[in-house]
């Protein structure tokens, strides 16, 4: 009889782990949480570096899937077990699944910027993450600030929540520079006589014509790009937002108005993952992604046999890198099914 | 300190705080015109470590970029005339950035805005 694997979460990664196990030959089921595949890609307008909308990457993901993976959706894992050679999974509405085989794609959280009190998300109407910016693109409305108007100038904070031991994580995001870059190059083109600021502790270009598009950003649409970290925001009588950073590079604390300021999220390991994690035995490391076994060598096998993970649960990713991960996750469930 | 200020017997200190909104950004713009590969610029201070007027004073046109890009016109006019010209900054720009050709632009719109 052909193998059984539960997969959770499906995001790009569930989806993509999903697909290629099918090809395997095995039985899948892919499990979510909420009532529609997707994830995070759902809401988001397009991709770094190609700006290939959002929904036609996530189609071309479903479209992978063949019709033999059984969809389990609304459904919240709540339990899982190792018993002998298998496992069974149970959902929060008394679904319940034995499996040979799980694989992990239970994905991200973005950091909630409320957390970073002093840069007013929440506190100051004109101060929104970059999700929301994603969200409002996404909408096709016009990019107007929350009074309903055209900003003049439009600021971009790097490392919201990343590299931040403030609220305890570390680690660095990496995928929101990029975004960053994205996104000013996208407000650039909506409002062409706007003024567009990065601030950045460091630009982490490191992927495939990332290097470019900031290039790009500076030569055609002429962003500026200040080295240095908020210290906070605040709000003038006209709604704007008051920013105060440090240009490192000449030594000098600077203040600059903002009529919209962006917040780069970055991505934390969710509760719900965490949780699982811990009642399975894994082993648990500072930054709370799901560590592998080997982060070179064996990226997508976990301490128990049978359990692996692909995806962003063990670390920021690109949707490139997750995809990659993904089919590399199937790839390692069939070499565990040989031995 | 400044002449006619009044001796009170203390010293209050000038702001040193850039004040983005405060400052006329005329001549960053003009200069932007002039010579548009000013917006490539990194900051990775290769000009300044290859530069000779840089290795006996406290030039650096990494430096001279930045006070520009913020419009800070004072600095920048003190800063200017320190450079030869020599061009050794721009054999050495990883970014292709004309450096000889904007601080020619730099001095030139100095003089025509603030002569």
């Amino acid at each position: 009889m052909a193998k059984h694997v539960v997969v959770i979460g499906a995001g790009p990664a569930g989806l993509e782990t999903s697909a290629s196990l099918a090809k395997f030959g095995f039985n899948v089921t892919l499990v979510e949480k909420e009532d529609l595949s997707g994830g995070h890609l759902k809401k988001w307008h397009a991709l770094f570096p190609s700006l290939m909308p959002g929904y036609e990457a996530l189609d071309n993901i479903r479209k992978g899937l063949n019709p033999s993976v059984k969809m389990q959706v609304s459904t919240k894992i709540t339990g899982m077990e190792a018993v002998n050679d298998y496992f069974t999974v149970t959902g929060h509405n008394g679904w319940q699944a034995k499996a040979d085989a799980v694989v992990m794609t239970t994905g991200f959280q973005l950091f909630d910027a409320h957390r970073k009190e002093e840069y007013g998300y929440g506190i100051y109407e004109n101060v929104i993450t970059s999700a929301d910016l994603e969200e409002l693109f996404a909408s096709g409305k016009e990019l107007l600030n929350r009074h309903g108007r055209k900003p003049e100038r439009i600021g971009f904070v790097h490392c919201v929540g990343s590299r931040d031991e403030k609220v305890n994580n570390l680690h660095c995001s990496k995928v929101c520079c990029i975004t960053a870059v994205k996104q000013a190059i996208e407000v650039k083109q909506k409002l062409p006589d706007a003024e567009v600021f990065c601030f950045y502790m460091d630009l982490r270009m490191f992927g495939r014509h990332y290097e470019e598009l900031y290039k790009e950003a500076q030569e055609k649409y002429n962003i500026q790009f200040i080295r240095g970290r908020l210290s906070e925001s605040t709000e003038d009588q006209d709604g704007n937002v008051v920013v105060k950073v440090e240009d490192t590079l000449l030594g000098k604390p600077l203040r600059i108005k903002t009529g919209l300021l962006v917040l780069m999220v970055g991505m934390e390991p969710r509760a719900n993952t965490r949780t699982l994690a811990r009642r399975m035995g894994l082993k648990s490391v500072s930054d709370g992604f799901i560590q592998p076994v080997d982060e070179v060598l064996h990226s997508n096998y976990t301490e128990i046999p049978g359990l692996f993970v692909a995806g962003t649960c063990s670390g920021p990713k690109s949707i490139a890198d997750t995809l990659a991960d993904a089919r590399s996750a199937a790839f390692a469930v069939a070499d565990f099914f040989k031995k | 300190m400044d002449k006619k200020a009044v001796n009170f017997g203390y010293i209050v200190t000038r702001d040193r705080q850039i004040d983005f909104d405060a400052n006329d950004h005329t001549i960053s713009r003009i200069v932007a015109n002039a010579e548009p590969s000013l917006n490539l610029c990194i900051s990775c201070g290769t000009c300044s470590a290859t530069c000779s007027a840089a290795q006996f004073t406290d030039f650096s046109l990494r430096k001279i970029i930045l006070l520009l890009r913020r419009d800070e016109i004072k600095s920048l006019e003190k800063e200017i005339s320190k450079c030869m010209l020599c061009g050794k900054c721009q054999l050495v720009c990883p970014r292709n950035v004309s450096t000889r050709n904007l601080i020619i632009q730099i001095s030139k719109a100095l003089t025509t805005v603030h002569p």
